[in-house]
């Protein structure tokens, strides 16, 4: 038999005195909260620090910093692609026309990759040449990326 | 045919709309006859059939879309952009949800049979519920219907219908593409069943364990369909897309993993909720996220609002999804708080060392693994938003936060199966552990005993935790059968299959276990020993990759002919020695497909350069190592000849008959191809040895399984008759005590 008058936190056969459970969940809960809120942060801060802006060539020809990442976004230029001992030399204008940027570029080169196809790259400004990041080519899928649609009714 | 198939997306719609409006009509109405006479229950049901007359009239739009593709009947302008007379049969069929228009009306069919289904099983047992889960599903089936009518329809004419079609993207002629998709949209259709459910439960306040119970096949189900479709297409990014990674962190990859995380954390919280009544806020909210983000993967694909290499762009779709995910975003938060009182938990969690607080630990890694690649998938926009530039963040950040997640993600799989329900004594805790605890312990040891593992400290605890969950699953099963034999006398093998089958949830998802394990072996081994190298060879030359001698023996080259005698593609390509330890291994044969340019302004011959190339991966694959290569063969030599030809051919298209510049055309391509042969230039290969990727797909498939006996029915009906023969047997013991 339980003495009425004892709360709950101090239930009769036990020998240790155990902590307020509302207590405890309370503490649980800061405990996870700042733990949540701290991971947070972390996500937020890391993931504004580490990327990469993206970028058309266009803007990239008016204010890229020598050394840093960009995310070249456009479409190859036709007549332009060389390959020469691993290297694929290209160039990418903005979508609309406008800038071109020449890129060298080591790496996989994905099977959509050709003239006038949309591209993504990482490179980096060095002398006035931009060179990707190794296996950062990426190409659109051109099964899906239509831009114009065939004539229906 | 295509008016036909237009009528049947327009009924499709109609009937979306009666249906849900019957549902709640008669969801709401008193009882007792009403508007036309007829009760309640009879709205309900009328709204049911509905939705089957619905999954009829979806089948028969599909089965005309497909017999349009098998008959290349390009009066259809989806068959003429996305299938030719020369696209293998097997691929015509495949090809009518390579496009927008044709994946919407699958989305929509799979989600009206699995709705019928889902019905037809469980309305005499949910008849609260059902009406208004029913509305829920047919009111996503009105939305992708009036898609299907009103913006993208697949019925579309072209107009005038070309002789030839542009034939499917080689990219997409792979097996897994005809099953990849259709796995998918299965995927996030079934997990609208689980979301239409809780819906239906929070309206009613039936907020008991009930609907969880009535809906967890089709949650399996999701999730296998998800998950199988989430490998198959990894696969398929590694042996067909020439650059010899399965997993990229691209935002169309990331979509689909999101709800397949949120599903499997619901999976393990309902748990919960069933055995103790605890968290039911939590499975509401996670069923309703896994819901939304199935609806946020599709949106993803198709409005082309981030920069993924799979999106559909240029997609007026975008904004009716938006609005779509704000309505189902809103609608579930007020929902959830108009019940948060019936919601309530009806115990507490007794002690972090216990079976509750790992699941509820597996819960919140799963879905802080969810909001990490959320936040890194939409990271673009927000970064617009907040700072007015576009960034991304890459592979790498992703892995800083995925990786130590998944570590506690594997270790967690191995505890949950050991550890007590409510509270872990010490005992029980050295009970449960110490096997684990030594099958990790030995693994590491041995690791770094052989060497090369201890540099990459996450593969190597990757490795302890899959080796702790192996000694976990492992030691419940030796207990398990030991306690079946002990009581039915039986043989270790009859022991073992009785004790799945009398308890398939709980052993089908220990074999889960043991496949997420594997499967992370595999990405930990592949991930950290990958051996990747740029070689440029000239026949007989070789070099040296992972330990493999790598010998450029010949140059391939070869026209190929459709099954209708047309010529389909160019194969430029190498064959390859491999030697291992001085041991010769055979060869692989790798090429570079090129198919023809529908673009009549490049030259005869130049066409069949500058069409769609894929790389066919030359592959061997072993259960402790693959070695992956790729050829880009260098044209450039042939370029003058090309060019040549082009002239040639443009001359000479007014001075010959159609046959003749065909067949004169056939002989350049044979000559141009013979030449390339003969005088091959160097090549280049990437070439990629890693090791243990074959687990990756073999852990899938054990995780497969491990969900398909969860899922095989029977299981409680038969473990219930054999309770009650046990059961009669005791009585008749208990009334004839000759036997004691």
């Amino acid at each position: 038999m339980g003495a009425p008058f004892l709360p709950s936190a101090f239930p009769i056969g036990h020998t240790s005195i155990r902590m307020d459970p509302h207590r405890k969940r309370r503490i649980r809960l800061i405990v996870a909260s700042t733990c949540a809120a701290l991971l947070a942060l972390a996500l937020v801060y890391t993931s504004f620090s580490a990327s990469t802006e993206a970028r058309t060539p266009s803007q990239l020809l008016a204010d890229a910093s020598s050394g840093r990442a960009y995310q070249l976004t456009g479409k190859v230029v036709p007549g332009y692609e060389r390959r020469a001992d691993g290297t694929l030399a290209f160039q990418v204008r903005d979508r609309t026309g406008g800038g071109v940027v020449p890129v060298t570029y080591k790496g996989a080169v994905p099977d959509p990759f050709r003239a006038e196809r949309e591209v993504i790259v990482t490179v980096r400004k060095e002398g006035s040449a931009f060179v990707g990041e190794r296996d950062s080519l990426i190409t659109k899928c051109p099964s899906k990326f239509s831009e114009a649609k065939a004539e229906q009714t | 045919m295509l008016i036909a198939g237009k009528a049947c997306l327009i009924l499709a719609l109609a009937l979306s709309v009666y249906g849900i409006a019957a549902s709640v009509y008669g969801a709401t109405r008193p009882p007792g006859p009403g508007a036309g006479g007829w009760t309640g229950g009879q709205w309900v049901a009328s709204g049911r059939r509905a939705v089957y007359a619905l999954a009829g009239v979806l089948l028969a739009a599909f089965a005309i879309l497909e017999l349009a593709f098998l008959r290349s009947d390009f009066s259809f302008a989806l068959v003429a952009t996305h299938s030719s007379t020369t696209t293998p049969l097997f691929y015509r069929l495949a090809a009518a949800w390579s496009s927008q228009e044709g994946s919407l009306l699958l989305w929509v069919l799979l989600l009206s049979l699995w709705s019928s289904l889902l019905l037809r099983l469980t309305w005499r047992r949910a008849r609260e519920i059902a009406p208004w889960a029913t509305a829920v599903l047919l009111g996503f089936a009105a939305f992708f219907s009036a898609l299907i009518v009103f913006l993208e329809t697949p019925f579309g004419q072209a107009l005038p219908a070309p002789a030839e079609g542009v034939g499917l993207n080689p990219l997409l002629r792979h097996p897994s593409m005809m099953i990849h998709p259709p796995m998918l949209y299965s995927g996030y259709t079934l997990f609208a069943v689980p979301f239409a459910f809780a819906v239906g439960a929070l309206i009613t306040r039936r907020l008991d364990a009930r609907w969880i119970q009535l809906t967890r096949p089709f949650t399996l189900a999701a999730w296998v369909f998800l998950g199988t479709g989430i490998v198959l297409g990894a696969r398929w990014s590694y042996s067909e897309l020439g650059w010899g990674g399965y997993w990229g962190w691209d935002p169309v990859e990331n979509a689909s993993l999101m709800p397949w995380l949120t599903g499997t954390a619901f999976l393990h919280s309902v748990l919960i909720q069933e055995k103790r009544g605890m968290l039911k806020v939590w499975n509401v909210g996670l069923v309703l996220a896994t819901g939304i983000l199935s609806i946020l993967g599709t949106f993803l694909v198709r409005s082309g609002i981030l920069e993924s290499i799979h999106a559909f762009g240029a997609s007026t779709l975008g904004v009716p999804f938006l609005v779509l995910i704000v309505v189902l975003v809103a609608g579930s938060i007020v929902l959830v708080a108009a019940r948060a009182g019936d919601l309530r938990s009806e115990h507490r969690l007794d002690s972090l060392l216990s079976r509750e607080a790992a699941f509820l630990l597996n819960n919140l890694v799963l879905v802080g693994l969810c909001f990490v690649i959320f936040w890194g998938t939409f990271f673009p926009l927000i970064s617009e938003a907040v700072t007015g530039t576009e960034a991304s963040v890459g592979p790498p950040w992703f892995d800083r936060y995925t990786v130590p997640l998944a570590l506690v993600l594997v270790l967690l799989a191995g505890v949950g199966p050991v550890i007590a329900w409510r509270r872990a004594t010490p005992r029980n805790l050295v009970r449960g552990f110490r096997v684990p605890v030594v099958a990790a312990a030995v693994v590491v040891a041995v690791l770094v005993a052989a060497g090369g593992v201890a540099e990459r400290p996450a593969a190597l605890a990757m490795f302890a935790c899959a080796a702790f969950v192996l000694g976990a699953v492992g030691q419940e099963l030796v207990r398990g059968t030991r306690a079946r034999r002990a009581m039915a006398h039986e043989s270790v093998p009859v022991a073992l299959v009785s004790l799945v089958r009398r308890n398939r949830q709980r052993y089908g998802g220990y074999l889960v276990h043991v496949g997420v394990a594997v499967l992370f072996v595999g990405v930990a081994a592949s991930s950290a020993f990958q051996d990747v190298r740029e070689l440029r060879l000239s026949p007989g030359q070789r070099a040296t990759v992972g330990g493999y001698e790598v010998t450029y023996v010949r140059p391939t080259a070869a026209l190929r002919a459709a099954s209708n005698g047309r010529l389909e593609r160019i194969e430029l390509g190498a064959v390859l020695r491999l030697r291992r330890d001085g041991r010769a291994l055979g060869a692989v044969r790798t090429y570079r497909s090129y198919f023809p340019s529908q673009d009549p302004s490049l030259g005869a011959i130049s066409r069949f350069f500058e069409g769609e190339a894929t790389s066919e991966v030359g592959l061997r694959a072993g259960l402790t190592r693959d070695f992956w290569s790729a050829i880009a063969p260098d044209t450039a030599e042939l370029r003058p000849r090309i060019a040549r030809g082009d002239r040639v051919f443009a001359a000479a298209v007014d001075e010959l008959p159609p046959a003749a510049w065909n067949a004169a055309l056939g002989r350049a391509l044979d000559g141009l191809v013979a030449s390339y042969a003969s005088d091959p230039p160097a090549a280049t290969f990437r070439v990629i040895v890693s090791p243990l990727v074959a687990w990756i797909w073999l852990g899938a498939g054990i995780a497969v399984a491990g969900g398909l006996i969860c899922l095989w029915p029977g299981g409680t009906r038969g473990r219930r008759v054999e309770t009650a023969a046990r059961a009669a047997r005791v009585a008749r013991d208990v009334r004839e005590p000759a036997h004691v």
